[in-house]
């Protein structure tokens, strides 16, 4: 008998205990993310509807804000990334002369 | 009920005195009713222009001075300390119970200290009652960062009590009342109220020494130190336009960090530097909107920080490990707590119908009004920024993202109980602010629910979620890595230690090799003495009685000249 062969029964229990979670199933999640894309859709459409007050001209824009959210939070994870390079450093980096 | 000039620091004190002598149900108790009380009395016994003088050494202490700007931070430190006694009861820990309640006093304290030297003696019992809470991890991470700590704490003090004399030089006055920047004083204190509320470069403390503190306890530190800072800002420094710029910056660059940080605690940490930031800058422009903007940003930032807090602390305290890394599907044992977690989430990021947003888009607005374009643009850009790391990032890390097969407990129902209440009340303020509005401090009508706010920020939040999610699918997310982002610590953690022991080496072998070179003269010297005649005369060696009597004679000489030319 393998000795490993002892193991895989934590496999089945958990198999058995396991219970099917709300976001486990894809069909799920491929809603939740249709609803988002749905909503964000009739977001941008709105801002043809309604007339937003505006300080400037330029955020008078259709889409303004989409935009600017959009782009900020991509340029945001871009940088930090490449930040990264720079500044990242072993988990232990300050301990070893500690 | 009893008399209103009771300082309101004073019920706290009580309780942590009894509290070291009590234990289970007694101390459960006295520790949920000193915020309790101490908070009623304050809501229905203590009115506007209460002051309390206590002489001391011909001094006189300013312990209470009530005015709506006080109240507001009383009221709301009176709030979360009771959330937070809660979330705390599970604990057998005598050292945490006192800490904590010494420490929300203290901050009450600061808060209605009507003088300086008053401030000071709560600004010092603030920082040696929290430290405790750090090093209640009881291990040498935490010891060391709350050495670190304390370092920075102390230093504020002194610069608040030197800058404090200094003031008083120039102005004759230690009321605490604006400051401003006309004296090297006033430079001082807001240099002391700088290192507490975490400007850039004096930050440092903050992100290191949170995430190592209790699962507890960061909650607790998260709601006290920093906004005793931005009430004393808010007092001594409205209108100082260099906060503006300060703020701008404390809003943008931790928010950087905070996406590449590995540690959901030290990501919050981040984030309340991000928050500050907003109220910083609402406090440097001064108008009466924006005042009230940075108060009210304040108020409603305690609960969702200690929200976000107190669950992330409730996954460290069940699964011992707050790495985003190696958590994921959390939710499916912790089901509530990841639920407040995302109401804390959603209120960070000021969406409609949240707490944050009734807050922030006070200080937004009036930066448009006051014409500040670029500022604008950078809370805009850090608007945007907060979704990312305290709105998407600590919920889905921790509670979604990839099962990571960790299967725990749902936390205990304390925390449960304090996290509701917090929750309620974050999503109360944001659906009627017109309670909150009634309690700030200067007049101003606005209402934040107009179809411009409301759209233009649900577009902005939407569209920044779109683009995680576009990233997320993509694989252009930053992948989640066991890591140290060196920050400004390095250079006191990193490049000064390392200088300080290159120099030491240095030195060391400077001295030694002068040392030896010294010996050799002085030894060759010597030798060249004792061939003489007066080689007899020398103590050192045997101790001969002539010689002895010579240099006696020597120094009753000496001292009969000095006695005779005095």
């Amino acid at each position: 008998m393998n000795w490993q062969s002892v193991r895989p029964g934590e496999i089945d229990v958990e198999k058995q205990e396991e219970k099917q979670y709300l976001l486990d199933n894809p069909r799920n999640v491929t809603l939740l993310l249709r609803v988002f894309y749905a909503v964000c859709g009739l977001l941008f459409v709105l801002d043809f509807i309604f007339h937003r007050h505006a300080t400037y001209d330029w955020e008078q824009l259709p889409g303004f804000y989409a935009i600017f959210g959009f782009v900020a939070f991509v340029l945001l994870v871009v940088v930090a990334k490449l930040m990264r390079k720079l500044l990242m450093r072993r988990e232990d980096y300050y301990d070893v002369d500690e | 009920m009893w008399m209103s000039e009771l300082p309101p620091f004073v019920p706290f004190f009580l309780a942590a005195l009894l509290a070291l002598v009590t234990r289970g149900p007694l101390r459960m108790a006295l520790m949920v009713a000193a915020p309790l009380l101490g908070g009623l009395h304050l809501w229905f016994d203590v009115p506007v222009g209460t002051q309390l003088v206590v002489s001391l050494l011909e001094y006189d202490l300013m312990l209470m001075r009530a005015d709506k700007l006080s109240l507001l931070f009383g009221y709301i430190f009176h709030i979360a300390a009771f959330i937070l006694v809660i979330y705390t009861l599970h604990l057998r820990d005598t050292l945490q119970h006192v800490a904590g309640l010494v420490y929300a006093g203290s901050a009450l304290g600061a808060v209605f200290a009507g003088d300086l030297i008053t401030l000071f003696i709560f600004w010092e019992l603030l920082v040696t009652s929290s430290v405790f809470l750090i090093w209640a991890r009881r291990n040498v991470r935490a010891s060391r960062a709350g050495m670190r700590y304390l370092v920075f704490q102390v230093s504020s003090g002194v610069l608040l009590l030197a800058g404090a004399l200094i003031h008083y030089r120039y102005t004759g006055s230690l009321a605490f009342d604006f400051i401003g920047l006309e004296n090297p004083g006033g430079w001082l204190i807001l240099l002391a109220f700088g290192i507490k509320c975490a400007f850039p470069f004096l930050h440092n403390w903050l992100t290191d020494a949170y995430p190592e503190s209790t699962p507890t306890g960061a909650a607790v530190l998260s709601v006290f130190t920093t906004k005793v800072a931005v009430y004393t800002l808010a007092r001594g420094f409205p209108g100082t336009d260099l906060l503006i710029y300060i703020g701008a910056v404390m809003t943008c660059f931790p928010i950087f960090y905070a996406v590449i940080e590995n540690d959901l605690r030290r990501v919050l940490s981040y984030s309340l530097i991000n928050q500050l930031g907003f109220m910083v800058c609402g406090i440097g422009i001064g108008t009466a909107l924006a005042l009230n903007g940075a108060v009210a940003h304040a108020f409603s930032h305690i609960l969702y920080k200690a929200l976000l807090f107190m669950s992330m602390g409730a996954i460290l305290y069940r699964v011992g490990n707050i790495n985003a890394s190696d958590l994921g599907g959390l939710y499916k044992s912790m089901p509530k707590t990841a639920l407040f977690c995302i109401v804390g989430a959603a209120s960070i990021s000021a969406l409609p119908l949240f707490s944050g947003f009734v807050s922030k888009s006070l200080v937004m607005s009036a930066l448009l009004q006051e014409g500040h374009t670029v500022v604008w643009l950078m809370l805009l850009f850090a608007s945007a920024g907060v979704l990312h790391h305290a709105g998407i990032k600590v919920p889905y890390f921790g509670f979604f993202a990839h099962d990571s097969g960790i299967r725990t407990q749902e936390a205990p129902r304390n925390m449960l109980l304090a996290m509701g209440i917090a929750a309620v009340l974050c999503i109360l303020i944001g659906i009627q602010p017109q309670y909150l509005y009634a309690l700030l401090p200067w007049e101003v009508d606005y209402w934040p629910y107009d179809t411009t706010h409301v759209l233009a920020q649900l577009q902005l939040l939407f569209f920044a979620a779109l683009a995680f999610v576009w990233m997320e699918i993509k694989g252009y997310a930053p992948p989640e890595l066991h890591a140290v982002n060196i920050d400004a610590e390095w250079l006191y953690r990193k490049l000064l230690p390392n200088r300080a022991r290159r120099i030491y080496h240095v030195a060391r072998d400077v001295s030694q090799t002068s040392a030896a070179a010294f010996y050799r003269t002085t030894n060759a010297f010597e030798q060249a003495v004792m061939k003489t005649r007066f080689g007899r005369f020398h103590l050192a060696g045997a101790w001969p009685t002539g010689s002895m009597v010579l240099w006696i004679a020597v120094i009753l000489g000496a001292y009969l000249l000095v006695d005779a030319i005095h």
